[in-house]
C-alpha cells in the first residue's frame, strides 16, 4: 500500500514538575491548546485522539481516559483511546496516529499524553513504575526501575572491562550534561536548578540502587504533551514550517532476566531503530541530534550504542569526550532529557517530539542545534519491553 | 503455571523447560525464550548458579519498603538460563564486596514474604533466594 507523507502541524507541552491542582485531562488540555493555537486548523478538523498514559489507575484512580480527555479539549464524540506502554505510551500512540494518517484512515488527529507521578508520592510512584517490570518473577524480588539500570550498569562494567568507579564517573557526565541543558529550559522540572553539577555531586548524592545515586536517575514528574498530525500536503497549505515524519520503528521484549546479557545491548532498540532508519532511507550518520530515553545515566549510554551511533562499550567514552554535548558531533538531549527536564511517563514520548520539532523549526532558543535538519527520538517502555524510534526532518522523505 | 514454579522452589527445586527444537533452557514458560517454540518439555533445572549482576535497593516500592534495603541479583544457572531473585546477604556487605560478587556461586531456594495488594498471587508471595556457597 502506498503511504502518504505525514507532517506535524503543531506541538504543545506543559511545564514539567509538580501539578497538584490539575487532573490528567486538565493537564493534557493545556498542552493540546498550545499545539492547537499554532496549527491553523479548526477544532472540528481533528478526527481522533490518541492518548498516552501509563498509570492513571494508581496515581489518580482513573482509567478509560480517552473519552474524558477528548471531552476536556472540546472534542466530545470523536474516537478516542488510551495507549499504555509504560514510558513509551505516547510514542506508541504517535506511531499508531502516524499510520492512521499515512494509510488514509484519518486526515488530522491529535496525539499526546499526560501523567502525574510527582503528585502521587515516591512510594506509590515507585510501585506504579514497577508495574512495568515482569509482574511475577521480577516484582516479587522487589526489582524497581532504578534497579533495572543498576543491574545493567554493573553488567556493563563487567562485560566491557571498565572499572565500576571509572564507569560511574562517565555516567556522572551524562547527568551533568543533561542537568546543564535542563536548567536553561523554562519548561523543565529543574529549570534554574542543578545547572552546574560536579562529578562528586553525582557520585555522592543519595544511593538509590547501587551503583545508581539520585542524580543518576530522572525525577518523578507531572506533565503533559500534545502533537497535531496531518498529511504533508495539508500541512504545507496550512503552516510555514511543517516537520515531516520520515521513519518510525517499534519492537518488544519479555522479562529482563530472560534477555540475559542482551540487556546491555538493548536488542529491541536495535531492531526498532533499524526499522526507522530503513523507512526513512537514512543511516545513523544522517541524524543531526537525538532525544534519547535517559531515564538513568547508564540508559542513555546503552541507548546511544544500540541505535548505532557508537560501538558497543564505547558510548560511555563518547559522553566523556563531549561527542554528545550540544557542540559535539551528535548532541543528545539538548532540552535536558528525562534527567534534566523530567519524566511524566505517558507524556514523555510526545514531549521528545515537541523538542525535536521546535529545534528543527529553529524555535528552540535555549539550546539550539546548529543547522539541524534531521532529528530522532528514542523512547523505552519498561525494561526493553517496548521500544519506539521516530525520525523527523524539515524536508520530505526522499 | 507460576504457582507450580513457586511450589517447587519452596522445595528447593528450580523448574524450567528444555526446547526440543533448539536445545536451550528457559525458566518455566509456555514457549522457549530463545526460539519461541512450543515443542518444549518441563525439566528440573540445577539449583546452583553464578551471580551475573546485582543491585542493593535503598528505595523500595510501596509493599516492599519493610524489606528494604535488599539485594536483587541475576543468576546464571548451569543450563545457561538466568533467574532473578534476592541475594541472601546483608545489604552493606553486598555493597562492600561490590563487583567482586559477580561470578560467585550461589544455591537457590524459595522463601515466603508478606504479600502486597498488586501481586498476581493473592495467597502468598515467594521470592527466589540466592545463598552464597562458601
Ligand atoms: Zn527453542
Amino acid at each position: 500500500m502506498e503511504k502518504r507523507d505525514v507532517a506535524i502541524l503543531g506541538v504543545g507541552m506543559t511545564k514539567f514538575g509538580y501539578h497538584p491542582d490539575k487532573s490528567l485531562a486538565e493537564l493534557f488540555a493545556e498542552a493540546f491548546f498550545e499545539a492547537f493555537e499554532e496549527s491553523n486548523i479548526e477544532l472540528k478538523d481533528i478526527e481522533a485522539l490518541y492518548f498516552g498514559n501509563f498509570v492513571g489507575e494508581m496515581t489518580d484512580g482513573s482509567a478509560n481516559l480517552g473519552g474524558f480527555v477528548a471531552d476536556e479539549i472540546g472534542l466530545k464524540g470523536i474516537p478516542a483511546r488510551r495507549y499504555e506502554a509504560a514510558c513509551a505510551s505516547s510514542s506508541v500512540a504517535f506511531r499508531e496516529a502516524y499510520y492512521a494518517i499515512a494509510t488514509g484512515i484519518y486526515d488530522c488527529v491529535v496525539v499526546g499524553g499526560s501523567e502525574r507521578l510527582y503528585n502521587a508520592g515516591t512510594a506509590i510512584g515507585t510501585r506504579a513504575l514497577a508495574t512495568a517490570v515482569d509482574g511475577v518473577y521480577e516484582i516479587t524480588a522487589g526489582l524497581t526501575f532504578p534497579g533495572v539500570f543498576a543491574l545493567a550498569a554493573r553488567l556493563y562494567s563487567k562485560k566491557y572491562e571498565i572499572p565500576l568507579d571509572k564507569l560511574r564517573e562517565k555516567m556522572a557526565m551524562v547527568s551533568i550534561k543533561n542537568h546543564k541543558y535542563g536548567a536553561i529550559n523554562p519548561k523543565s522540572q529543574f529549570y534554574n536548578k542543578f545547572g552546574d553539577l560536579k562529578v562528586e555531586d553525582v557520585l555522592n548524592s543519595k544511593m538509590i540502587c547501587s551503583p545508581l545515586t539520585l542524580f543518576d536517575c530522572c525525577p518523578m514528574t507531572d506533565g503533559a504533551s500534545a502533537v497535531i498530525l496531518t498529511t504533508a500536503d495539508k500541512a504545507e497549505d496550512l503552516i510555514d514550517t511543517p516537520v515531516y515524519v520520515l521513519g518510525t520503528g517499534q519492537s518488544s521484549a519479555g522479562a529482563l532476566f530472560r534477555q540475559k546479557e542482551d540487556m546491555i545491548r538493548a536488542i529491541p532498540r536495535k531492531i526498532s531503530s533499524e526499522m526507522a532508519y530503513k523507512e526513512a532511507g537514512l543511516t545513523p550518520k544522517d541524524i543531526d541530534f537525538v532525544e534519547i530515553h535517559d531515564c538513568f545515566t547508564i540508559a542513555e549510554i546503552i541507548a546511544s550504542e544500540a541505535m548505532g551511533f557508537f560501538e558497543y562499550g564505547k558510548g560511555a567514552d563518547a559522553v566523556a569526550e563531549g561527542v554528545t554535548s550540544i557542540d559535539g558531533d551528535l548532541p543528545i538531549n539538548p532540552d535536558g532529557g528525562l534527567i534534566g527536564k523530567g519524566h511524566p511517563v505517558g507524556a514523555t514520548g510526545t514531549a521528545q517530539i515537541y523538542t525535536v520539532a521546535k529545534i528543527l523549526r529553529n524555535e528552540y532558543k535555549y539550546n539550539p542545534v546548529k543547522d539541524a535538519e534531521i532529528g530522532m527520538t528514542d523512547t523505552l517502555g519498561g525494561d526493553f519491553g517496548t521500544l519506539v524510534n521516530i525520525i523527523l526532518g524539515i524536508h520530505r522523505r526522499r | 503455571m507460576f504457582k507450580e514454579f513457586f511450589d517447587a522452589l519452596l522445595e528447593g527445586k528450580v523448574l524450567g523447560i528444555k526446547c526440543k527444537d533448539c536445545n536451550s533452557y528457559s525458566i518455566l514458560k509456555s514457549t522457549c525464550d530463545n526460539c519461541g517454540s512450543r515443542n518444549v518439555e518441563k525439566v528440573e533445572l540445577s539449583n546452583k548458579g553464578i551471580i551475573t549482576t546485582f543491585t542493593t535497593t535503598y528505595v523500595a516500592p510501596a509493599g516492599y519498603d519493610k524489606e528494604c534495603p535488599y539485594v536483587v541479583a541475576f543468576v546464571e544457572l548451569e543450563e545457561g538460563c538466568w533467574l532473578v531473585g534476592r541475594l541472601d546477604i546483608d545489604a552493606k556487605l553486598a555493597d562492600e564486596m561490590g563487583q567482586d560478587l559477580i561470578g560467585k556461586e550461589v544455591e537457590i531456594y524459595g522463601k515466603e514474604f508478606p504479600n502486597e495488594p498488586y501481586y498476581p498471587d493473592k495467597k502468598r508471595r515467594v521470592v527466589p533466594m540466592f545463598k552464597l556457597v562458601s
